[in-house]
Parts: C-alpha cells; sequence; structure tokens
C-alpha cells in the first residue's frame, strides 16, 4: 500500500517509529492528486499547489497534512466557500478548529477541498470551481455539499479531512464516497471561522477513512470556545477509548418513518443486512416512531434559508470578494450579488428573504420553528428508552451528475434522512455498509442523544471493525 | 392654540465600556480610520459575536434608573437591511424581547411634574462612520459595534422645549450612573424624533415626521420647532401629509425629506441564532440596584431634608452628579447651622466663576477651608461683600489665603466712623439731588447714596454703618 | 400559500439581488413548487409549541470587557475590492 492510502493512525504509527517521513507522505499524496485530480476535481485552485514539504512538527500529529472544505477560515490560504462573490478571499485569521489542528501539530493542506457553493447542496454541481466527480463512478456525484472533502479522502487524495454539516452535507457525501463521516452535536465544535450558511444548523465534523481516525479528529477538533456563544462546556473527551468493540445489549432504535416509499430497495436491503450485524453483535433493536419525520424537509428549508439569507447579506462588495463596477451604491450591490452568487445561492436567499418578510413570517418561519421543536423532541423521546437510532443515511446510492440539478425540491429530498438530525441538534455518523450492484457505496448512520458521540464511535466502530466495506478501494 | 404637538423622542447611548458589545475592539475615540478593527466587528465571514458582561450591567442599571421594568427573558434579533456603514448588512438589535420596558423620567413643565414614559430600553451595536466625497462615499467600521441602548420615549411630550427638558432631564440621570458619556458632539448620545400635530382634544395621532441629524439639545429643540411651523402650515392649507424622514439641516435651520433605506416592514427582524437568550435572573437586578448612587431626584429631596435646602437651590446643585458631590462637601464642611449662607455662595459668586470660566463648578480649583473662612470675613463685617467677591476670583487657582489676600488688596472693611465721615461729605456735596429726595422722604434716594460711597471707597466701606451715618447726618 | 412576481420582485430588491426576466420566470416556478412542499406544515396544530430558535439549553453567555489585539489596519483592508488610504471606498452614497 502506498502512504496516501493509509489512515492518519497508521501514519502516525510509521512516523512515530520513524518508519517513513512527512515528505514522503507529502510525496505519495501529490504523486495521487497530480495523477487522479483531472478526473476527480475534489480541491480547488489546484495550480496553487507548489512543492510544500508539510510542516514536520513536535505536536502529536507530526505534521500530518489534513485536506480542509473551502468554507473553513485559514489565514493566509484563499477560504472562498468555492464563490465567486469571495474571489481571493484570504481571511486575516484562522478558524477555531484550524488553531487546535496547528497546535496539535497539523499541517493544513494548501489547497482546500471542493463543496457547493456555500455549501447550498448535496451533489458539489454548485461549486464555482466546477462538479466533483464520485471516485466511484466519476459520472456520479460525490454527494454534497462536503464532496470534495470525501472524494478526496475515499480516492486517497487526503490522509482525513474537515466538512461542514448544516443538513447532511458530512454525512451524505460520506455515504456516496464510502468513508466516515460526523456530525457532531450541536455545540461540540466551535463554528468560530465556519462561514455560516445556517448558524442554528452548522457544525464542523471530520471525514475520514476508518472511525478511529474520526475518533482522534474529534478529540482534536472538540471543545469550549470564548469565541463562539454557541459552543458548549462539555470538555474534550477521549473518544479512542469508546473503540472497544463491545456493544453487547445496546438499545437500537428503528426509525419506521425512514423506511418507506422513495427509498431505494438496494439500499434498504443493504441496511437491513447491517442492523443484523448490530444484533449479532450482541445489540438489541426495535422499531420507534419518530411522527414528525416527513415535515423535517420542509422545517429546514425555512429556517436554513432564513438565516442563510442573513448570514449572506455581508457578501456586498465592499470589504473583500467580488465587486461588480457601478456607480449607483444600489446597483453596484444588486450586479455583484446578482453575478457573485450562483443560481442556487440566489434561490436559497430569496426564498429565505421571503420566508422572514412582513406578513410571511409567522405562517413560514414561526411555524418552522415550532415544527423544530416538535422534531427534537421525537428524539427526546426515543432516546429516554434507546442509546442510539440507526437509519441509512440516504435514500440512494450516489446518483448521476446533472441528474437532480434541474429539480431543486428533488434535491432537497435527498437530504430527508440527515435534516431531522441538525435540526434537534443531536450527534449522527455514517459509516460504509455495503456496496450496491453497479459498484457504489452505501452508509449506515447512527444517531445519539446530545453529546454522547461516545456512542457513535462504539457502535460504529465495532460495526466496521466486524465487516471490511471500509477497506475496499475505489479503482480509478 | 388649535394644533396639540405630540413628540416622542428616540435617544441612542453609546456605553462607554472598555470594549466593544460583540469583540475586544478598543472604544477609544478618534483613532486612525479602520484601526479599531477585527473580523468580528468587520462582519468577516466566519466571525461570531459574544456580548459583553459590562454592557449588559450598565444597560441594566440604566434601565432601573428610569423605573423599568427588567424583562426576565431577552435576546438579541437581527434588524436586516443593506448601508456601508452595517458590514454584514444586518444590526443586532432587539425586536419583541428587549431588555426592559415601561420605565418614566420626570420633567417639570411650567413648574409643574410632568411624567414621560419610556417605552422601552434595548440593547443594540452601533453602525460605522461614512465621509461623502465628490466621487466616494468612505467607510470607517471604527465605531462599528460600540455597544448602544436605543431609549424610547412614548409620544407624552407636547412642545419643543419639553423635549429639550427630557433631554437634558435624561443627560443628567445618565450622568449619575457613569454609563455613557453623553456627548451629543462625539456622537457618543444621538437623538432623532417622531413629531405629529392634531387638533386639540383629537384621540387619532396625526401623521407623524421622524426626524435625524440633530447633534445637539438645541438642535433637537430648533429641528421640532420648525417642525410644528411646518406641519401647522400643511395642516391649515389643507394639504396632504406624508409619513417620512426628515434631516435637520442646522446651517439652513429647515427640515429636508431625505429618500428612505427601506421600510420598517422590510427589516424581517428574526432572532440572532450566534447569540444565545439572556434570563436576567432578580438576583442580578437586586445586585445591581443595590450598585445604582443616589439620583437627581433622590439627593434633591434629601439635600431639602438634611440641609434645609430650598427645592430651587437642590436642584441647581444636583444638576451633575460631580457638581452634587462638591457642593455636598462645602456645605458639610460649612460650620454655620444655616446652610443656606453658604449656598447663597455656591450658586451665586461660585457658580458665577464657573461660568466665567466655561467649566464645571466642581472643577473650580479652590480651597474649600479658605472659602468658608471668606464667609468668616464677611459675616464678621470685616470685608464687604463686594470685596469678598474680588477676593473669591482670586482665591481661585492660588495657593494664598484668604486672610493674606485681604491684607494685600487692603480690602479690610472701613467701619471706622472718621475715615467714613469724609467721604460722605464730598458725596453729599456732589448728589444734592438725591440728598433732597430722601429729605422728602424718598428711601431709595438712600441706597444710591450708600452706593456711591461703597463707590468711593472702592468697596470697602460698611455699608450699614454708611447708611446710619448718611441718615444721622441728614435728619 | 403561493408567491407572485410582484412579491420575488420585492423580495429581490430587498437582498439586493438584480434578477432577469428570465431568472424571474424560472425562479418564480420552483419557488411555487418549493413552497407548496413547505405548505405541509400547515396541516399541524402548533399554537401550544414553543419555537426553537435555538435548540441548546444554554444562555448568558457572555465575555468579559477585555480587549484584544485589533488588527492593523493594512490587514482589515488587504480583501478590500475598492479602498483609498485606510478607509474602504464605495459608490457616492446619495441621500
Amino acid at each position: 500500500m502506498d502512504l496516501n492510502q493509509l489512515t492518519a493512525h497508521e501514519l502516525l504509527a510509521k512516523l512515530n517509529s520513524q518508519e517513513t517521513s512527512l515528505k514522503a507522505v507529502m510525496d505519495s499524496l501529490y504523486a495521487r492528486i497530480h495523477k487522479v485530480e483531472p478526473k476527480v476535481n475534489a480541491y480547488i485552485r489546484r495550480q496553487e499547489l507548489k512543492d510544500f514539504t508539510g510542516n514536520s512538527t513536535s505536536g502529536f500529529l507530526k505534521g500530518l497534512p489534513i485536506t480542509i472544505k473551502d468554507n473553513i477560515c485559514t489565514e493566509g490560504i484563499s477560504t472562498e466557500c468555492c464563490s465567486k462573490i469571495l474571489q481571493g478571499f484570504r481571511p486575516p485569521y484562522d478558524a477555531t478548529v484550524i488553531k487546535k489542528l496547528k497546535e496539535s501539530g497539523a499541517t493544513i493542506f494548501p489547497i482546500k477541498a471542493n463543496m457547493d457553493e456555500f455549501a447550498f447542496g448535496s451533489s458539489t454541481e454548485n461549486s464555482y470551481f466546477g462538479v466533483t466527480h464520485n471516485p466511484w463512478n466519476l459520472d456520479c456525484v460525490p454527494g454534497g455539499s462536503s464532496g470534495g472533502s470525501a472524494a478526496a479522502v475515499a480516492n486517497d487524495e487526503a490522509i482525513w479531512a474537515l466538512g461542514s454539516d448544516t443538513g447532511g452535507s458530512i454525512r451524505q457525501p460520506a455515504s456516496f464516497c464510502g468513508v466516515v463521516g460526523l456530525k457532531p452535536t450541536y455545540g461540540r465544535v466551535s463554528r468560530f471561522g465556519l462561514i455560516a450558511f445556517a448558524s442554528s444548523l452548522d457544525q464542523i465534523g471530520p471525514i475520514t477513512k476508518d472511525v478511529q481516525d474520526a475518533a482522534i479528529l474529534m478529540g482534536i477538533i472538540c471543545g469550549h470556545d470564548s469565541k463562539d456563544s454557541t459552543s458548549v462546556n462539555q470538555g474534550t473527551p477521549n473518544y479512542t477509548k469508546s473503540l472497544h468493540g463491545d456493544i453487547k445489549g445496546l438499545k437500537i432504535g428503528i426509525p419506521k418513518e425512514y423506511f418507506v416509499e422513495g427509498m431505494d430497495a438496494e439500499v434498504k436491503v443493504i441496511i437491513e443486512e447491517a442492523i443484523e450485524k448490530l444484533k449479532t453483535l450482541g445489540a438489541t433493536t426495535k422499531q420507534v416512531s419518530l411522527p414528525h419525520t416527513d415535515y423535517a424537509v420542509a422545517v429546514y428549508y425555512i429556517i436554513a434559508t432564513a438565516e442563510a439569507s442573513s448570514n449572506l447579506a455581508r457578501f456586498d462588495g465592499v470589504q473583500y470578494g467580488y465587486r461588480a463596477q457601478s456607480d449607483n451604491l444600489i446597483q453596484m450591490y444588486k450586479s455583484t450579488r446578482a453575478e457573485g452568487f450562483g443560481q442556487e445561492a440566489k434561490r436559497r436567499i430569496i426564498l429565505g428573504t421571503f420566508a422572514l418578510s412582513h406578513g410571511y413570517y409567522d405562517a413560514y418561519y414561526l411555524r418552522a420553528l415550532k415544527v423544530r421543536t416538535l422534531i427534537k423532541q421525537d428524539f427526546d423521546k426515543v432516546f429516554q428508552d434507546f442509546d442510539c437510532i440507526v437509519t441509512p443515511t440516504s435514500p440512494t446510492s450516489a446518483f448521476k451528475i446533472g441528474e437532480r440539478v434541474q429539480d431543486p425540491l428533488k434535491m432537497y429530498l435527498s437530504d430527508i434522512y440527515t435534516i431531522s438530525v441538525n435540526l434537534a441538534g443531536i450527534p449522527a455518523i455514517s459509516v460504509p455498509c455495503g456496496f450496491t450492484k453497479k459498484g457504489l457505496p452505501v452508509g449506515l448512520q447512527i444517531m445519539a442523544k446530545p453529546f454522547d458521540e461516545e456512542m457513535l464511535f462504539r457502535v460504529a466502530h465495532a460495526f466496521e471493525q466486524n465487516t471490511d466495506w471500509h477497506k475496499i478501494k475505489p479503482k480509478i | 392654540m388649535k394644533y396639540q404637538t405630540v413628540i416622542g423622542l428616540e435617544v441612542h447611548l453609546q456605553l462607554n465600556t472598555k470594549t466593544k458589545a460583540f469583540c475586544g475592539c478598543s472604544t477609544d475615540f478618534g483613532k486612525a480610520p479602520n484601526s479599531n478593527v477585527c473580523p468580528v466587528c468587520l462582519g468577516f465571514p466566519g466571525s461570531l459575536p459574544v456580548y459583553n458582561r459590562e454592557a449588559l450591567n450598565s444597560a441594566i442599571k440604566l434601565a432601573l434608573a428610569f423605573g423599568c421594568q427588567i424583562q426576565e427573558h431577552t435576546k438579541f434579533d437581527r434588524k436586516n437591511y443593506f448601508y456601508p456603514d452595517l458590514p454584514k448588512n444586518y444590526q443586532i438589535s432587539q425586536y419583541d424581547l428587549p431588555l426592559s420596558r415601561n420605565g418614566y423620567l420626570d420633567i417639570h413643565v411650567q413648574d409643574q411634574p410632568k411624567r414621560i414614559g419610556i417605552t422601552r430600553v434595548h440593547l443594540e451595536e452601533d453602525a460605522g462612520k461614512l465621509i461623502h466625497e465628490a466621487n466616494e462615499s468612505l467607510v470607517d467600521f471604527n465605531r462599528t459595534g460600540i455597544p448602544l441602548l436605543e431609549i424610547v420615549s412614548e409620544p407624552d411630550l407636547n412642545s419643543p422645549q419639553e423635549a429639550f427638558d427630557y433631554l437634558t432631564s435624561l443627560k443628567n440621570i445618565i450622568g449619575y450612573l457613569d454609563v455613557s458619556d453623553c456627548d451629543m458632539e462625539k456622537g457618543s448620545l444621538r437623538c432623532d424624533a417622531n413629531i405629529s400635530l392634531r387638533l386639540q382634544g383629537a384621540k387619532e395621532l396625526g401623521v407623524k415626521a421622524e426626524l435625524k441629524n440633530m447633534n445637539s439639545f438645541k438642535g433637537v429643540k430648533d429641528a421640532l420647532t420648525f417642525e410644528v411651523e411646518r406641519q401647522t402650515q400643511l395642516l391649515e392649507t389643507g394639504e396632504q401629509m406624508v409619513q417620512e424622514t426628515r434631516l435637520w439641516d442646522v446651517e439652513k435651520g429647515v427640515t429636508v425629506a431625505m429618500r428612505t433605506k427601506e421600510g420598517a416592514k422590510d427589516y424581517r427582524y428574526f432572532p440572532d441564532p450566534d447569540l444565545t437568550v439572556f434570563i436576567i435572573d432578580q438576583s442580578l437586578i437586586s445586585r445591581i440596584k443595590k450598585e445604582l448612587p443616589e439620583l437627581p431626584q433622590e439627593k434633591v429631596a434629601r439635600f431639602v431634608k438634611e440641609y434645609g435646602l430650598s427645592e430651587y437651590d437642590a436642584k441647581i446643585l444636583t444638576c451633575t452628579k460631580k457638581n452634587a458631590e462638591f457642593a455636598e462637601k462645602c456645605i458639610q464642611v460649612y460650620p454655620g447651622k444655616d446652610k443656606k449662607e453658604i449656598v447663597n455662595w455656591l450658586i451665586g459668586p461660585l457658580l458665577s466663576e464657573a461660568n466665567l470660566r466655561k467649566i464645571e463648578l466642581y472643577e473650580l480649583k479652590i480651597n474649600i477651608k479658605e472659602l468658608i473662612n471668606l464667609l468668616g470675613f464677611v459675616q464678621r463685617q470685616e470685608i464687604s461683600y463686594l470685596s469678598a467677591k474680588i477676593v473669591l476670583n482670586q482665591l481661585i487657582d492660588s495657593q494664598k489665603s484668604t486672610h493674606d489676600l485681604i491684607r494685600e488688596g487692603n480690602l479690610q472693611q472701613i467701619s471706622n466712623t472718621d475715615a467714613l465721615t469724609q467721604i460722605i461729605e464730598t458725596v453729599i456735596q456732589e448728589n444734592a439731588k438725591s440728598v433732597s429726595d430722601f429729605k422728602a422722604g424718598k428711601t431709595n434716594a438712600l441706597m444710591y447714596l450708600v452706593g456711591q460711597v461703597m463707590k468711593k471707597s472702592s468697596g470697602k466701606a460698611n455699608p450699614k454703618v454708611v447708611g446710619e451715618l448718611i441718615k444721622g447726618r441728614l435728619s | 400559500m403561493s408567491i407572485d412576481k410582484e412579491t420575488i420582485n420585492h423580495v429581490a430588491h430587498l437582498a439586493r439581488i438584480e434578477l432577469q426576466p428570465n431568472e424571474l420566470e424560472k425562479l418564480s416556478g420552483e419557488l411555487h413548487a418549493i413552497l407548496g412542499f413547505i405548505d405541509k406544515l400547515s396541516n399541524l396544530n402548533v399554537e401550544q409549541v414553543k419555537p426553537a430558535s435555538h435548540i441548546l439549553p444554554i444562555s448568558n453567555v457572555l465575555r468579559e470587557d477585555q480587549p484584544h489585539i485589533s488588527l492593523f489596519p493594512q490587514k482589515a483592508l488587504e480583501n478590500a475590492p475598492s479602498k483609498k488610504g485606510n478607509f474602504f471606498s464605495v459608490p457616492k452614497i446619495i441621500e
């Protein structure tokens, strides 16, 4: 195996025993990137990838590189949310997660991962820098919005990566690309430096080749941050302690609302087999109900777009990014935003502006906030009796590029299994659990109660160690 | 008067915290453009706000001083509109759950107390500063994010003078709390006014104008006075009134209609998801209540009760906290029983000296002990009141004692009959008319003659003795 | 509830986005479909439900009034599309 194919923990072992060098790791990554990137496009601004040996440090990560989604601020490295409107933006500061990674001895990879513009999408087709192709089938999308991060990890163009998840943007691409993706509890990881899509839903999380790497990475990026009012002080657990493989006696809920029409038959079989596997490992499963599941997508598209419409108001050509020339201020604003934002961004900003506007606020925004309460209560109730909930991550495997981009509503429904988790603020992980006949990966989603990421690692790790899905590599 | 004027004021007050509302940037005034800025107050992508504890405490303090009810549950909302001085294109403000409601402020109208309702006091952040040049507008974000309070009055004010008095009183109280500079010129206190007219006795409010851009209390009064005129004329001629925002042009002394940015209903307020809610518990409120200083009204009452001052005098002395403290120190040090003596000096000669120097009473550099010595000289009739005022003038900014100044100025009062008789003779000879007036029974003439003697003696003659001597001489 | 083109234009103006006639046309259809889907929320009786503007049970997060080091003006202005001296520059505002 080439070095770039190894997991972070495997590489750390080799670096610690001086069996290999950081330079060798970087070289193997570069070689891979140069070879496959023209076909995959997981990274943006590839031409800026100059010779770079990484920052060999004494920190416990030993300079190991990490790939960062383009919406997380990296000081001096352009951070553009894959949008024309943030063209050339170099943040004057590091996001808190970046600071933590640097303090732990990580090298921030000098080019960023592709994504849907401002994380608006489920396919990475809405990027100003072009679509990312799924390494398992180049005609398919990698999922989104963290499609670049997931494809790079799956295709061994990255050791590991950070993504962000507002409605499934880590888990769904992880599922489509056959890697591990975790959305932490809201408030667990600082959002400071994450360019906001929907502030009450966004979380940064790991995308990795296996569960152990996800546990290590979470341990680094989590924790209270005084710069983020919504960051919760719950300590920084050692998540690797949860990787003991024992899930005997755990009570797993299977929500019936997730196994209805719209779900791909092949996916259904694969998920059922995965659930069987968990049973053979000693867990007990029982059908549960999350009665307001059907409303989640509607609630999400009101709350997320409303918040986004306000969060994205700052992109106006005054302080940074793209500006259209005009002698008239209002026209400058309007042209800058018309030319700088892509179609999906404009659609969401207008929808969100409408949901908040006079005369519609109560009917849309306020009502959505109330239904959000109901959705949260559904989970609270189930978690009174169950340790975790298991569902598919996505109703289908990766779909074809171009297949859904013309039908926004159909695209929105791709996130039907992931959205409730963000609305309820709970953590969830996606782990590889099989392949379709066409060779596309399928992900198993595990959800736990707030701040119980340990449960996710415990179950996901037990499942992973008793299956081989995570070891299979795409052939490009 | 045919019409009743209805005015409500919106005061924006910068709090004097060390740092901004949502970040650690300094609030210092007058720094180089865009030097008190950081990713948070510039609204850079990814940055997040965390509110300043001191700002919250100051706000609660102020709201309590105005008798407001602090809301148990309060939160920040975003007020969305595009403007280049607003880096996020939304202002963090408060909408449906403001920090406090239902306060009041008492003013006096023709010596009668009048209570002006305060609708709400809420938290928000300041915007940046724009400079308009020939072909472009320039933006400085130093002021952006400074903590602001918006103090909204009920439409209880019925004349420009009442508005002026409200602002003066508001400023006095805020000065006592030490939560803001209240400097309108520096922009730390700004005021917008809503004004409408209606027929006397009418229940419905008239069409209002919102006045902006006044940069002094006098400016507010002048703009309102102009607006009363303008609206009266419109009503008289039956012209259609429109609700609008008007800018005060201080040079021309007129208000001009302004193109509006966005209508109030287009602000799309919603709870700011980047900030948590605030639960203000009773223990915090009672702690801050305990820390509240004695406020002007309470001080007036106490001065009246404890020191036997008239309410009028007490009000003058308590108009600012520092003046009140200075005055009280003088009153306490003054050994006499009748405190009125020292108070008359404070609001008379001392206040004149302060005004002359364009400073506040408390800023006068005077040794209180020497001041009281000076009063003693007057009371013992060792110098005249006139001379004492001269000594006072010299006493300020000086290291010398009252005693030395009197001696150096040769100001000891002349009560010696021989010395005075000579001057009196001269005055009688020079003022035959007044002498005959006095003899004809006009007592005023005596005052005049005494005055002439005082003048000739450079104010040193003892007026009482002079009066007696003249009376004896002419009877 | 549906959304007419006049409303879309007004909302686009509030959001400061210039819409081309063909964009308006397309958007009108898409928003119609999305809002139609969202309308399912009106089936629920939520009168007694509290809105969850925050999913976290945390409150009163405050910072101490301690100054930090601000950015140098050059750094603050580094990304500016247009500047003059230490100022950001925008097209002249006419009031």
